[in-house]
């Protein structure tokens, strides 16, 4: 492997502010590994060589010239390519949007930037970030770099790879069911969802708007943490951003979990979810226990309703946040049409994949005359109801621990022709959306060689106690250190 | 429930997707798949119970009113597939 690339981020920031190497060598390094291993791994749908190269040089010139630089100086960077950068173009990997140059920077890629980050390319996704394994990419799925025939995660997939790859320390992915946590975890890797209203999501094209949260992907919680510290904060461009301090989340490393009550609720064990995924989740709970922390089964009797609420929330925002895409102003125009009704219906026909087709229909059942009570109020009341379980559970415990996903990665093509099944890929992480919360997923073992990953989710805004079990465990186990051999 | 035929033409229609045979067929099977896998919803009681449309409720944001630069007119139309003039050129919506 090409030195450099297996540096933790706050590694690489700290030897290039003190000069020790320059981001130059450090971006080299990345764009080399990229050119070695991406043709197999396929994080990538965009590497952005010049703009890293001369991003790279501006803060080997600040540090040069004794200017202040940021926490991340130096960091090579892979960005979802559902958050706009301005420039480069951003795909959404859609057919729809083929050629989208965005006028403008997403607040979480303006704030990396300042931070002296270095972006070296956009990553690959599930279509308009509707999946969990990458398969519903227009440009064809990322592969898992511990086993290139089975499947990253999605749907920041693409995010996930790259970081497990060593391509990047660091990327940043969306979250709205699972999408960042649940392919961390599959690709044996750190990923969280920030609280809602945490970090900005001016930028992120937008998919199911009450859930979406921006949140980074690392190799370790120590990177995690330095970047959400950078991205977290409120926005003036994001009304949905909440003016709340950001801590400084790494001061939470040594805390240690002495006296903490973690609860284990027994509906993330149940059926569907791989037994031996269960026993490697609770075997990381007694090691904590181990630390002083004491656990205690519980149960939050309405997540088991929590796919079905899902699947008509998301789609029913879904349906509203993609007929922007009309043929008009930016994207995939049809070449023939009838009327200005036809070119809509055939534009979005040939740009809009299966997958995101298909939700845009049930979110136009659901949303429509006479359907609507039924269907999206009634999945908003049982919303209501999921909250208030982790309420009464967070009355009890300061966390609770589950597994991130009920399997291990599964084979590209598995589950392809079987939507519902693909869908149970997120039941684990489904709930956290819904309740708004933060849960990070980090690795706790291996299967057959594949990784596996624990979830522990805390109140919301309660981030820096989710990072304080995280951090105890992580430095307890070597799980975190172990790389696949690409 | 499961949609007829004749219902998902109608869905497909107001959700301004062109769909063939093939295709509608297809998401149909899907669609009411996915509706009787969210049937269980209809079997919880809710009376009474609010619905969530945020989990973190945020009421009245207000911010300055300041005067921020905004993009300029060639680079909003930059990515039109087909502009004139400084506009957005779209099909003729209204008959002679």
């Amino acid at each position: 492997m090409a030195p450099y690339t297996d540096w933790s981020a706050s590694e690489i920031a700290e030897r290039v502010r003190s000069g020790e190497v320059t981001a130059a060598e450090v971006t080299e390094a990345a764009l080399a590994r990229i050119a070695a291993v991406d043709d197999r791994v396929r994080a990538f749908l965009t590497v952005t060589e010049e703009a890293a190269r001369a991003q790279a040089l501006a803060v080997d010139r600040a540090v040069a010239s004794g200017d202040e630089t940021g926490p991340l100086a130096g960091v090579p960077v892979a960005v979802k390519d559902n958050l706009c950068t301005r420039g480069v173009r951003t795909t959404c990997g859609s057919r729809i949007l083929p050629e989208f140059v965005p006028p403008y920077d997403a607040t979480v890629v303006t704030r990396l930037r300042e931070a002296g980050a270095v972006m070296v390319g956009k990553a690959n996704l599930d279509e308009f970030a509707m999946g969990s394994s990458t398969e519903n990419s227009a440009y064809g799925p990322s592969r898992n770099p511990w086993q290139l025939d089975r499947v990253p995660g999605g749907s920041s997939g693409g995010s996930a790879a790259a970081v497990a790859a060593c391509e990047t320390p660091v990327a940043l992915g969306s979250d709205t069911g699972g999408s960042i946590r649940q392919p961390a975890s599959l690709c044996g890797i750190v990923g969280l969802k920030p609280t809602y209203g945490r970090v900005s999501r001016y930028g992120l094209v937008a998919y199911a708007s009450s859930l979406d949260q921006v949140g980074p992907l690392a190799r370790c919680v120590d990177d995690a943490a330095l970047v959400l510290s950078v991205i977290a904060g409120d926005d003036p461009l994001d009304s949905t951003c909440v003016d709340a301090p950001v801590p400084n989340y790494g001061a939470t490393r040594e805390a240690g979990v002495r006296g903490m009550r973690i609860g284990v609720p027994r509906e993330f064990f149940a059926e569907g979810v791989d037994p031996a995924v269960g026993d490697l989740v609770r075997a990381a709970v007694d090691r904590l226990c181990e630390e002083g922390a004491e656990a205690e089964e519980c149960s939050l009797p309405s997540v088991s309703y929590c796919l079905s609420a899902y699947y008509i929330i998301a789609p029913a925002e879904a349906s509203s946040n993609l007929a922007r895409y009309d043929g008009v102003k930016y994207g995939h125009r049809a070449a023939t049409h009838t009327g200005h009704i036809g070119l809509m219906e055939r534009t979005r026909a040939e740009g809009f994949g299966a997958e995101v087709q298909q939700r845009i229909m049930i979110g136009t059942y659901a949303l429509s005359a006479g359907y609507y009570d039924a269907y999206y109020r009634r999945a908003q009341q049982v919303r209501t109801l999921i909250r208030r379980d982790f309420d009464s559970a967070f009355a009890r415990f300061d966390v609770l621990v589950t597994p991130t996903s009920p399997t291990v990665a599964f084979p590209i093509g598995e589950r392809a022709d079987d939507p519902l099944a693909m869908k149970l890929a997120d039941v684990c992480t489904l709930p956290v959306n819904m309740a708004g919360i933060p849960a990070i997923s980090i690795p706790c073992g291996f299967l057959d060689g594949l990784p596996v990953g624990l979830q522990i989710m805390a109140p919301a805004f309660g981030e820096e106690t989710m990072f304080r079990v995280a951090y105890a465990y992580e430095g307890l186990t070597d799980w975190h250190t172990r790389r696949p051999s690409l | 429930m499961a949609l007829s035929r004749d219902e998902l033409r109608s869905v497909a229609r107001l959700a301004r997707l062109e769909l063939t045979d093939e295709q509608l067929e297809m998401q149909g099977r899907r669609l009411n798949e996915l509706l009787a896998r969210v049937e269980e919803l209809q079997g919880l009681d809710v009376t009474g119970i609010e619905p969530t449309a945020h989990s973190i409720p945020r009421f009245n944001v207000h911010r300055e009113d300041v005067l921020h630069p905004s993009l300029a007119q060639s680079e909003v139309l930059a990515n039109a597939p087909e502009a004139r003039d400084g506009c957005f050129v779209v099909p003729r919506i209204i008959e002679d």
